[in-house]
């Protein structure tokens, strides 16, 4: 591993990665049962130049933006590293929104530049934000078919148009690197602006708990812009020597495939696909006859104990082989992240030898604040603060709960174009998490529910009410809101989360079954996991500011008066 | 070949078996993840038997971004 401490930036820290590892496997690229692409870190960095010369003969400048939408791919880190490489800020966007949601994000980020792939530039370029995203100069498209007009993008196969080597331009440690948005596609764009120096210093605390080496392969499933993977599938690895797989598809079938036929040795879950997972085991261990059913229930039972302390991966691997090599016999540990993942499942796969690494994070906290360090694995909590992180639990109750606030060189600069949220959330340095946990004997985190006003899903999407309530706008009653039902009525729980419709009717009006289709029809133009679950109705009018905004906090105060079971009316 | 009516109706009529939901109930328009209530495994599930069906491969990122039957069907139909 390289000493990140020399380092000032992603891109100084990346360049000299490909130099020392050079003739290690860097990326693996597979689609189905074929395999695309394999480059040692030699061969990636020759593939990087003639993208960086061409960002640099478009006169992309250092501090510049540029945004890449793309599926899980060799070319999405190729791109970022001619990005860093040029002194460029990254904009990692989610290549699962929608055009519009893409071009608003592209449009307040300023992106000068964006690398897409050619299936979603197609959809983007017939949306009509495209007008809009005025700062967007130049629009690199990958996998475009021969003789298609790309509607004013090029080619990435475009050949630079000036001679000689691109430069190298160096960035300092408090500079941007990227901006990350963790929400607001629908409301206030959320913008995280991280700097080089979150994701050095969160780096080398990561790597210490879960280490990377050259030989080691992750799988990368989660989407890059994603800062789990961005980290611990392209910097992580990257500044070790190992490689990354990029699967083309994502099909349970072909991803079964890839932990045996590439011998992986980590891969990131959303706890979604975690349970899935679980299930599916769970389902081939009750098929098995009675009788090699108790000898595998004996062997689990052995492996519990002689793991209880302490992972003990090689006798795991011995006891319940056959587990094992259905991941392909290297598999360290499933690192599972983007939400809160049920104790029973974490140890479900503890106890078949499979650490998972679970933890605790925000993007605005650069990926994790927490992590379980296995000793002993503890699949009730959310693990301990990682090397560098300061966690306090603030005003805690009788119950020592209380709001947790994180401090260290991993939290970012603010959100972009938004300092009084950014004051809101970085108080004297501390970022306010609106998470609610506390601290048990052993100084492992516990959490118990939100402060804020947003819900995770099982998915690991981050939904805030604000980016859903517009579609209940100019719904035939007087006045709507939508709030995450356990704000108002806390839960001490993680899990379940709901968003529920709040409702002052126009005097005289009823609740018709009218209206609720009414609301269920506008409900329904959400995707699935973006919609309210519930409806409460209010009879006063609701608490506005002096320009007219809802006061959140005070309706909420008044509806937590009210007993959720009876208030609240199934949609 | 297929016309590209009768790819539609093919796809409407699978996805209505894999869901086990009415035929007829789903209509080329329809977004399938509203309409059927379907996470983004579940549609690949989906993808994987209608590739089977049609005797085709269809890339993950072929169909990135496509929710509505009518346009799966078409993408389908430029494969066929």
């Amino acid at each position: 591993m390289l000493d990140l401490s020399k380092y000032q930036s992603i891109g100084g820290a990346l360049k000299d990665a490909v130099e020392v590892f050079a003739n290690e496997t860097c990326l693996i690229e597979a689609d189905r049962e074929r395999e695309n692409l394999r480059l040692t870190y030699r061969e990636f960095r020759d593939r990087t130049m003639p993208v960086a010369k061409a960002l640099q003969d478009a006169e992309f400048a250092a501090g510049d933006r540029a945004a890449i939408i793309m599926t899980n791919q060799s070319k999405w880190l190729i791109g970022a590293y001619a990005i860093f490489y040029s002194g460029g800020v990254l904009v990692p966007l989610d290549y699962k929104l929608t055009a519009d949601e893409q071009w608003q994000l592209l449009k307040h980020s300023g992106a000068r530049l964006l690398i897409t792939e050619y299936p979603i530039w197609r959809q983007l370029s017939a949306a009509k934000g495209r007008t809009e995203a005025t700062d967007l100069q130049m629009v690199i498209v990958t996998e475009a078919p021969i003789d298609t007009d790309l509607l004013g993008g090029v080619r990435w196969e475009i050949p630079s148009t000036h001679a000689g080597e691109p430069e190298f331009r160096p960035r300092t440690r408090s500079d941007a690197a990227t901006i990350v948005y963790s929400s607001g596609t629908g409301g206030r764009p959320k913008g995280c602006v991280m700097t080089h120096e979150n994701y050095l210093e969160q780096c080398v605390a990561l790597t210490s708990l879960y280490p990377f080496a050259p030989g080691m392969r992750y799988l990368s499933i989660l989407p890059t812009n994603h800062a789990i993977d961005f980290m611990v599938g392209f910097f992580g690895p990257f500044i070790c020597g190992a490689a990354v797989v990029h699967l083309r598809t994502l099909r349970p079938e072909y991803v079964r495939e890839a932990f045996v036929k590439y011998k992986i040795t980590y891969v990131s879950l959303v706890p979604l696909v975690l349970k899935n997972l679980q299930k599916g085991l769970q389902a081939r261990f009750d098929a098995l006859a009675p009788g090699k059913r108790k000898v595998f229930d004996a062997l689990v039972a052995v492996n519990k104990t002689l793991t209880k302390r302490r992972p003990h991966l090689a006798l795991s691997r011995l006891l319940l082989k056959q587990v094992h090599e259905a991941f392909g016999g290297e598999l360290r540990a499933i690192i599972v992240g983007g939400a809160f993942t049920e104790p029973e499942t974490l140890q479900f796969f503890y106890d078949l030898g499979i650490p998972v690494a679970n933890g605790y994070g925000l993007t605005e906290a650069g990926t994790a604040i927490t992590v379980n360090d296995l000793k002993p694995f503890r699949a009730d909590t959310v693990g301990k603060p990682l090397p560098g992180m300061e966690v306090r639990v603030l005003h805690p109750d009788a119950d020592g709960i209380g709001e947790v606030a994180v401090r260290g060189k991993t939290v970012m600069l603010g959100y972009l174009n938004e300092p009084e949220l950014t004051a809101e959330t970085i108080v004297n340095g501390w970022l306010m998490t609106g998470d609610l946990g506390r601290f048990d004997l052993t100084g492992h985190l516990q959490l118990f529910g939100r402060k804020k006003n947003m819900i995770v899903t099982e998915e690991g999407k981050n939904i805030y009410p604000e980016d859903v309530e517009n579609v209940f706008e100019s719904l035939p009653v007087k006045e709507s809101c939508v709030f995450a039902a356990n704000y108002i009525w806390p839960q001490r729980s993680m899990v379940g989360e709901q968003l529920i419709l709040a409702i002052h009717l126009e005097p005289g009006q009823s609740l018709t079954p009218a209206l609720r289709q009414e609301i269920t029809a506008r409900n329904n133009r959400l995707l699935n996991y973006k919609r309210v679950r519930g409806i409460v109705l209010v009879n006063e009018d609701f608490p506005r500011t002096a320009s007219m905004k809802i006061k959140r906090n005070v309706l909420a105060e008044k509806l937590a008066k009210l007993d959720r079971s009876s208030a609240v009316l199934e949609l | 070949m297929r016309a590209i009516e009768q790819t539609t109706q093919e796809v409407l009529d699978l996805a209505a078996k894999h869901f086990q939901v009415a035929q007829g109930s789903l209509a080329p328009d329809d977004d399938f993840f509203k309409k059927l209530g379907i996470n983004s495994l579940q549609a690949l599930e989906l993808l994987s038997r209608l590739e089977n069906h049609f005797g085709i491969e269809l890339p993950d990122y072929e169909v990135q971004g496509v929710s509505d039957f009518r346009t799966l069907a078409s993408r389908i139909q430029s494969r066929l």
